[in-house]
């Protein structure tokens, strides 16, 4: 949706020097012609500025030392130390193994639910099944369930089972996600021509067969966009790894939280263990924002 | 599988929260009828925490989402590197809560704060960011102002692309002003889409927790718990006192909260729409 609405926005900004072409863009749409004036461009800077602004401070302050941060007027420009302040983090709270353990969880997470999502997602849009309507409906409504809720009967049963401060504890539960489930029907709904599936039937293909062979490869887009979604979602899900981990087995999110709570009082180390936590997925979003802003938008028109 | 994700944790919790129930020993259950309930009730800290819910969500709710139309209105024009723009005000989006609020909680810092500083500047007295009620409570709200508000401005800029072409070329030619087209073509074309929002942005303020559990990273939401949200209160009683009876008492009180507040909303709007399709 966002690709073709790009393209179009390009040709007349062009030409914004040159007045004429405007004019032979085929027929004008008298509404909708509203080009941005400098106020508007104006505004949106400052959002962006206001946006972009707590990431900059976050490398100046890792970037510098303590007593630098406590000075009036403040530095605003980066400083020499942030391998210094990297070490230190790695060092007091073990940042390192909390990368790692984010990576797994997020990791898995991820293929769990892109998998199980397009399952059932593929079930919802094209299978036949008795009480199909009805668990749909309560698959989306358990979206309105405020994750409190579910968090005490988890709790109780990782509990039983021994798996507090456990990953597993933390991944098991996020590998389907109501959302998804919905992501995906949509998606398949919209994508996957009902003729295609009628064809491998008569050719004599398994439902399984169906499914690798010809809905994998069409829900691949919207494999990919769920996935960033749900990496995103899983890197930075703060309440259940609270809950259910601790210093010992953390992920970056729960180290975040200690480096927070008091265990550092060196504020640029705060700020170098914020801004290790956040690369990754900064990273990610860097590469892919525009499947992002796409996915989250296509995501909003249906919900 | 859906049932046990979604219906059974809503009865089990029910459930849990008539016993007294600790969190070293979640085996052994104790009868309590509606006692946590009681206690929840008798304990000026809930509501407390529920007024403060109360507060920070709308100090964070209304806000973002006004600005979110106004940025998803000014998106919406044709320009120059319009994806850039759109894909940066998502940034925000992209961090989590715990370094969101670590980062804010610094930029806020009393003495050494970055926007005290700015405020100097300006001739404003240092403020106490996180020990005065209401300024607390704004930095909490900035925080979430900050990260969904860019999340939202998208999801309103799709819902004005689904806006048909032709109401806006009936409005111009009926010589409707810009403002004009934006209230009486944009606003009620988009009314699904904000109702979709508020809903979920009033959800996401009733669950409040990270935010306020990092400000200062205590679990009580301040020295004299002026902005503990009903999420973190919840938490200081199961993880913090180990109470996990009363933290699910605290969870349904939650739950039905957001059906209230949802129900509502929905209320409101069904009610508008059907004065407007009265006129």
């Amino acid at each position: 949706m966002t690709a073709p609405a790009a393209t179009v926005t390009r040709g007349p900004s062009r030409a914004d020097g040159t007045p004429g072409p405007t004019v032979t863009r085929g027929p004008s749409r008298a509404g909708r012609t509203l080009h941005a004036g400098p106020l508007a461009y104006g505004i949106l800077v400052v959002a962006v500025l206001f946006s972009a602004f707590p990431f900059y401070w976050t490398i100046v302050a890792a970037s510098r030392s303590n007593a630098d941060l406590a000075k009036v007027p403040p530095t605003l420009l980066p400083g020499p130390n942030l391998i210094r302040n990297f070490e230190a983090v790695l060092e007091e709270a073990d940042i390192g193994k909390a990368l790692l353990n984010s990576f797994i969880v997020s990791g898995s997470i991820t293929l769990g639910t892109v998998l199980c999502c397009t399952l059932a997602g593929f079930a919802f849009a094209k299978l036949r099944f008795r009480g199909r309507g009805a668990l749909l409906a309560i698959t989306v409504g358990t979206m309105m369930i405020p994750p409190q809720l579910g968090v005490i009967p988890l709790f109780m049963l990782i509990a039983e089972l021994g798996w507090v401060n456990q990953l597993q504890a933390v991944i098991l539960p996020g590998l389907v996600s109501a959302f998804g489930v919905f992501f995906m029907r949509q998606y398949l709904v919209q994508t996957l021509p009902d003729e295609l599936i009628e064809a491998a039937r008569v050719d004599g293909a398994s439902t399984a067969r169906i499914f690798w062979s010809i809905v994998v490869p069409i829900a691949r887009p919207g494999m990919a966009v769920l996935g960033l979604l749900t990496f995103m979602a899983a890197w930075n899900d703060f309440f259940w790894p609270v809950v259910a981990l601790t210093s010992s087995e953390p992920t970056v999110q729960v180290a975040l939280r200690q480096l927070g709570g008091g265990y550092v009082h060196d504020q640029s180390v705060i700020m170098a263990g914020t801004l290790l936590g956040t690369l990754p997925v900064l990273l990610v979003f860097g590469l892919l924002g525009r499947q992002i802003v796409g996915g989250i938008m296509q995501g909003a028109v249906k919900g | 599988m859906f049932v046990a994700f979604g219906l059974f944790p809503l009865l089990y919790t029910a459930f849990v929260s008539l016993y007294r129930v600790e969190l070293q020993t979640p085996g052994d259950m104790e009868w309590r009828g509606l006692g946590n309930y009681t206690a929840l009730f008798g304990d000026e800290y809930f509501w407390l925490s529920l007024r403060n819910t109360f507060t920070i969500g709308v100090l964070s709710t209304v806000p973002q989402l006004v600005m979110a139309l106004g940025l998803a209105h000014l998106l919406n024009y044709k320009m120059r590197g319009r994806t850039f723009l759109r894909t940066a005000v998502l940034l925000p989006y992209a961090t989590s809560v715990a370094a969101a609020t670590l980062v804010f909680a610094q930029l806020f810092g009393r003495d050494f704060g970055l926007i005290n500083y700015a405020l100097g500047l300006v001739g404003i007295d240092p403020v106490d960011w996180q020990n005065g009620t209401v300024a607390s409570q704004i930095a909490v709200s900035t925080v979430v102002i900050w990260r969904w508000t860019g999340y939202n401005a998208l999801i309103y800029l799709a819902g004005m692309q689904s806006i048909p072409h032709e109401l806006y070329e009936a409005a111009a030619m009926d010589g409707a002003s810009r403002w004009r087209q934006f209230f009486h073509v944009t606003l009620p074309g988009l009314r699904p889409t904000i109702l979709f929002t508020v809903i979920v942005s009033t959800i996401g303020a009733t669950q409040l927790f990270g935010e306020p559990l990092l400000l200062e990273g205590s679990i009580s939401g301040g020295i004299s718990h002026q902005y503990q949200t009903l999420g973190l209160y919840m938490y200081e009683q199961g993880w913090g006192f180990f109470h996990l009876g009363r933290a699910a008492a605290i969870a349904w009180v939650m739950f039905l909260l957001i059906v209230v507040l949802v129900g509502v909303n929905a209320l409101i709007a069904r009610r508008r729409s059907r004065k407007e399709a009265g006129r």
